[in-house]
């Protein structure tokens, strides 16, 4: 592809009425037809307007693709080399200097944040969790997984049940809930094992659905729409709480300091950073082990993983399942955070939204995921004042990005990988 | 004769209710460069997948080395010295020529990767030079050659080669039989599925000929290359 710059009337004028055309049909409808009581009005004007307003847009769109600007943006965006650029190996990326000071950041934020910001962050890293688990299922394996929230639930019910029937605490749960999402993620890899694309993505909607239905309607146990209480994590059986519910001691008690009701919200924060430095500590390490490859290797070409003898259970299985896991302990800081769970926080817009940071942050690439949970967690509460056209602006973000930026904001950028350098290989690079 | 590397006897295959393969009987000793030539569809790549038991046989056994592998799965077959490059070479396009490589390994480990590595870059000094490019990027020939060197990577007893010509240059073909020809001659075993049986017929020991399903005709490489009917049928006849 060339990158031509000609100036095409023709093109521009049928971009601009073909856009126009477009909005007619979805706001005619919609804004042209005002309801009142029992009857309605029409409302021509309006609907004009929008129509103007799209078509006058989309004309400034053409206008600036056809402009020599435009058509090199758009070069850059989506040309013969996009998707993962491969380093040569023993490059040494930049992040190493970032992360310890990104790290370092994150243990002082603490104590400068006030208890709003902790929790939006909170918030953050818990959605880093999910986009991180998501990411070795779909950006890795490329499998499309969109009951991805029924982990994040087991993860939080675990925590809730466990601790209504089984009275466990939360140190015994987060291990224990990784282990049974995990168990819950092979069931679910089973039946699905040789299904692609479009069959996977159906059946495990469906997946996410039965898990949340179950949690909806089996009264007795979930409690139903009710939801359930969860309790606070302690430190060495110190709690959190103003007064010890259970016979514990409150931490300020046993310190002799004055109480702070962050004190609780410091403490998940701490463990939660903990918890997401060691996830992305292992996933780092797992794309450059035989196991990474072999999952982006499924991802390329499935065909010509099982002409090589790649046992392509054990691999879908162990994405599957290492996504699951992961998702299963964001559901244990979800729980112990909001103190509290119910059916409603594991909807398939869940699941969308998590799909929607692999997708912005670039299949596979995990700063681009890191990146992009914070963006749709934190954009929301900064942009408050918009909050009714949040999904507007949400939309617009997608529409762009698959204009732009079609592989995700940050372009994969991977270290490629060769063999131990041993004495043969140094003879080799000279 | 000692026993055959690879044996086929009797081997059905079928795709649903489409049968394709039909009472397939074959054998490929150790050491001998064997082709199967044969119009589109005919099922050679079937055969080929068959090894490794991707589609299963219905009936019949498939032995290598006197063991029934019929029912192994394809990690074992591919752990016990049998590699292939598949039709269309299939490299994987996201990654380095040094990652496919190293892919090529999976099955057995990459103890010796270095060194394979090295050896591979001797065979196709090509891929030495894109050794840090993405696969997608490179032209046909050269992918072909990397899908070939990928399957040597796992240091095969037996290397099965699906339709190492298809969709390249003529001059380009030639390049590749005549690396095939210098691996045959170190001693390695390979059994290739062609539709340029000109090629294929030069190259190889002996060849059988596959028609819907059935081996119609077998021989020596000069032999068929000399019959009436073959060139007839798969050399355009002159």
């Amino acid at each position: 592809m060339q990158a031509k710059a000609s100036f095409d009337p023709k093109a521009l004028l049928r971009d601009t009425l073909l856009a126009g055309l477009l909005a007619l049909v979805v706001f005619g409808p919609v804004v042209g037809v005002v309801l009142q009581g029992y009857d309605f009005t029409l409302r021509f004007d309006r609907v004009a307007w929008m129509v103007l307003a799209v078509m006058v847009g989309r004309f400034a769109l053409s206008l600036y693709q056809q402009s020599p600007a435009g058509a090199r943006r758009q070069q850059r965006g989506e040309g013969a080399d996009s998707g993962i650029a491969v380093l040569p190996p023993g490059y040494r990326s930049h992040l190493r200097w970032i992360v310890p000071l990104v790290l370092l950041v994150g243990l002082a934020l603490p104590f400068f944040a006030n208890k709003y910001v902790l929790t939006v962050v909170i918030l953050g890293l818990i959605y880093v969790l999910l986009g991180l688990g998501l990411n070795i299922v779909v950006g890795l394996a490329g499998l499309l997984d969109l009951g991805y929230v029924a982990f994040y639930a087991i993860g939080a019910y675990g925590l809730a049940l466990g601790y209504a029937y089984l009275d466990l605490g939360f140190w015994t749960v987060l291990p224990l809930a990784a282990l049974a999402a995990a168990v819950a993620g092979a069931l679910l890899g089973f039946p699905v094992l040789r299904m692609h694309g479009d069959y996977l993505a159906i059946v495990t909607l469906g997946f996410g659905e039965i898990i949340r239905l179950i949690l909806n309607n089996w009264l007795e146990v979930t409690g139903g729409p009710n939801g359930m209480s969860v309790p606070a994590p302690t430190f060495f059986g110190l709690e959190f709480a103003r007064r010890a519910k259970d016979g514990g001691t409150p931490y300020h008690e046993f310190f002799g300091v004055p109480y702070d009701a962050n004190m609780k919200f410091i403490f998940i924060y701490l463990v939660l950073l903990a918890v997401v430095t060691l996830v992305l500590y292992v996933k780092h390490r797992l794309t450059r082990m035989p196991v990474g490859r072999a999952w982006e290797a499924l991802r390329e070409d499935e065909i010509a993983c099982r002409a090589m003898g790649l046992n392509h259970v054990l691999v879908k299985l162990s994405a599957f399942m290492l996504g699951a896991s992961t998702a299963g302990l964001a559901g244990v800081f979800f729980a112990t955070y909001q103190g509290f769970v119910n059916p409603s926080s594991f909807t398939f817009f869940e699941s969308a939204l998590i799909l929607a940071i692999v997708v912005l942050g670039g299949m596979g690439s995990t700063l681009g995921v890191v990146l992009a949970a914070f963006v749709l967690t934190v954009a929301p509460e900064l942009l408050r004042t918009f909050a009714d056209y949040r999904v507007l602006l949400f939309g617009i973000l997608m529409v762009l990005m698959m204009i732009w930026r079609p592989r995700g904001l940050i372009r994969v950028h991977r270290v490629g990988i060769s063999p131990r350098p041993g004495r043969l290989h140094e003879e080799a690079v000279r | 004769m000692s026993t055959p590397l690879l044996e086929f006897r009797d081997v059905d295959v079928f795709y649903g209710p489409i049968q394709a393969l039909n009472k397939v009987s074959l054998h490929i000793g150790e050491g001998e460069t064997v082709s199967l030539i044969g119009a589109n569809g005919a099922g050679k790549s079937t055969l080929l997948m068959s090894i490794f038991g991707q589609p299963r046989a219905a009936s019949g056994q498939i032995f290598y080395q006197g063991q029934d592998i019929t029912h192994r799965s394809s990690h074992y077959v591919a752990a016990n010295g049998i590699a292939q490059s598949p039709e269309g070479r299939r490299v994987f396009p996201d990654m380095s020529v040094e990652e496919n490589l190293l892919m090529g390994t999976i099955a057995v480990g990459a103890e010796h990767a270095t060194e394979d590595m090295q050896r591979m870059f001797e065979l196709f000094p090509r891929l030495k030079e894109r050794r840090n490019q993405r696969a997608m990027t490179m032209s046909g020939g050269e992918q072909q050659m990397l899908a070939i060197a990928r399957a040597l990577m796992s240091r095969p007893k037996l290397l099965l080669l699906d339709e190492p010509s298809l969709g390249l240059a003529p001059i380009v073909v030639r390049q590749i039989f005549h690396t095939l020809r210098e691996l045959a001659q170190e001693g390695m075993t390979l059994f290739l599925v062609e539709q340029n049986a000109h090629h294929a017929l030069k190259l190889s020991d002996r060849a059988y000929v596959m028609v819907t399903g059935q081996i119609r005709m077998t021989g020596s490489g000069a032999e068929l290359l000399a019959d009436p009917q073959v060139r007839e049928a798969y050399l355009g006849g002159h």
